[in-house]
């Protein structure tokens, strides 16, 4: 296989981006990504779309060729593919992108993610999100997708005695970080009470543990790594890529409380790049509701199973903390446009490697982790980047 | 909401009114929704998955109360809703009814009763499933 590297990064604001359209995020996203990179279209072997349900959002499929000709492409003909799996299709999309390198077809590839959420109303958003789950067998019976992170707090809190205080940690955690992030969503900070007195979603969860609904986009070029010089003095090398599945309903999963999928894509990542939890300066997951950002890093190995509330509390996890993790305000401040979350997490870390994470630079970050989940925990897929 | 074909809801009707499940006759295991095949057995089980119903009699694993739904289920909001593990061993998603919110809990033994799921708008259809209540 060949080496793959990250040369280039552009991302949008994440928010209510009332003035701005499917075409015009996913374009200011990929020109500023290739002007990072320093290429030109003619360079582009490839691209790779991470989207959700652009069908449902602003009633559009066939967004691989959209956003081709909306960068101003078509004319060039470039092979362009969008990549779906719920709300890791970003990350998934990334991985498609660094195969497609890794194996030798392409040399030069750009990831794009994106989801334009607010042209539809609240309740559409909330059931196009539903999608995720098991239409049948879980949101047929009423169950929501934020109802199956809260099944899932529910036992983590049976089993571990996971407190409510705890999981609004997680929310001032990624708040204070998202305040310092000027493409976050939320660039305000909360306290604890604010988040226990919010209004509930579904018990134990209230809207301040939930991410919000978000426009935005992100884009970022993969090279071959012996290309890579070309084109940058800082490339950041991906030193792995992890991907899993489980179950698509909560209900049939091992264990309610882990997500077997992460723990699987983990554990092929850390083989490939041969490193442990331990040696992971910065970690960038998919906390859609505070109670995931607790499973994920149990379930990545950061802290033992069970443990998660209490690191949280003991601030293991802040900016200063030893593993620093949601630099960027994670999904939860940062924002979620579903599909582009995947994307906009490599770009985090990138940043934090390059040491151009500004306010929230986590000192001396040579490898950081990106961890993206689709649905409850059916679909994961890790990468793991390291400083040239 | 797309307006969907009624044939997507009937041909789930034994499973949803009646809770009929299936079971591996090689390794005995009991899956509900039916599977195919089993993912233990995989190709030995082809042909030998035999259908059963369920008691419909399990206990809470774990449960949520709904405040925020979508707009098939606004109307009966706070909901709990739980995930059931069934004397037979599947584990299966449902509404807990017949009971205050604030009673549901973990290892709580509950039986199935059929209900009204929801429906579409005042002229379309209406859809009837599961729902589980305290054990009587």
């Amino acid at each position: 296989m060949r080496e793959v590297a990250v040369i280039g990064i552009g991302i949008t604001k994440f928010g209510e981006l009332w003035d701005k359209s499917f075409r015009q995020l996913i374009a200011e996203a990929g020109s500023k990504a290739i002007f990072d990179a320093g290429i030109e279209g003619k360079d582009i072997d490839a691209l790779y779309i991470g989207s959700m349900s652009s069908g449902r959002f602003i009633g559009q499929e066939h967004v691989g060729a959209l956003v081709a000709d909306a960068a101003g492409f078509s004319h060039l003909h470039i092979p362009a593919t969008r990549i779906e799996g719920a709300c890791a299709s970003g990350g998934l999309a990334v991985r498609q992108g660094y195969l497609s390198i890794a194996s030798g077809v392409n040399d030069i590839v750009v990831v794009g993610g994106i989801e334009k959420m607010n042209d539809v109303a609240g309740a559409s958003a909330t059931e196009t999100l539903a999608t995720a789950a098991d239409q049948e067998w879980e949101a047929f019976f009423g169950a929501t997708f934020p109802g199956l992170y809260a099944m899932i707090a529910t036992r983590h809190m049976h089993d571990y005695g996971t407190t409510k205080e705890q999981l609004a940690q997680v929310a001032v955690k990624n708040h204070a970080n998202g305040a310092k992030n000027p493409y976050a969503q939320y660039k305000f900070e909360v306290t604890v009470e604010q988040v226990m007195a919010a209004v509930p979603v579904a018990h134990p969860l209230g809207l301040l543990d939930c991410s919000p609904v978000s426009d935005g986009a992100a884009a970022i070029v993969l090279c071959a790594m012996d290309k890579a010089k070309e084109f940058t003095d800082k490339p950041v090398k991906i030193i792995a890529s992890g991907q899993a599945s489980d179950t698509l309903p909560l209900h049939g999963r091992r264990d309610i409380t882990t997500l077997d999928a992460t723990v699987h894509a983990a554990k092929m990542a850390y083989k490939q790049a041969n490193v442990t939890p331990k040696d992971i300066d910065v970690a960038e997951v998919h906390d859609c509701f505070t109670i995931a950002e607790i499973c994920a890093i149990e379930d990545l190995g950061f802290v033992e199973k069970g443990k998660g509330g209490k690191a949280v509390e003991e601030n293991i996890t802040t900016l200063d903390g030893e593993i620093p993790v949601n630099t960027s305000g994670g999904l939860k401040a940062k924002g979620h446009p579903v599909g582009a979350t995947g994307v906009a997490q490599i770009i985090e870390i990138v940043e934090q490697l390059r040491g151009e994470a500004d306010k929230r630079q986590v000192e001396d970050a040579r490898i950081g982790l990106a961890h993206n989940v689709g649905g409850s925990g059916a679909t994961c897929v890790i990468h793991i980047l390291e400083a040239i | 909401m797309m307006k969907e074909s009624v044939a997507r809801f009937w041909r789930e009707i034994p499973q949803r009114y009646n809770i009929i499940g299936n079971k591996c006759t090689v390794c005995g295991r009991v899956f509900f929704p039916p599977r195919e095949s089993c993912p233990y057995c995989r190709r030995k089980s082809l042909g030998k998955m035999q259908k059963i119903q369920l008691s419909g009699k399990g206990k809470i694993v774990t449960y949520t109360i709904i405040h925020s739904a979508t707009e098939d289920f606004e109307d009966q909001v706070p909901y709990p809703i739980a995930i059931v593990e069934l004397d037979e061993g599947p584990r299966i998603t449902a509404q807990i009814v017949d009971c205050k919110p604030e009673d549901v809990k973990i290892d709580m033994r509950v039986e199935s009763t059929f209900r009204k799921i929801r429906q579409d708008g005042s002229t379309g259809a209406i859809y009837y499933g599961y729902k589980f209540r305290p054990m009587r």
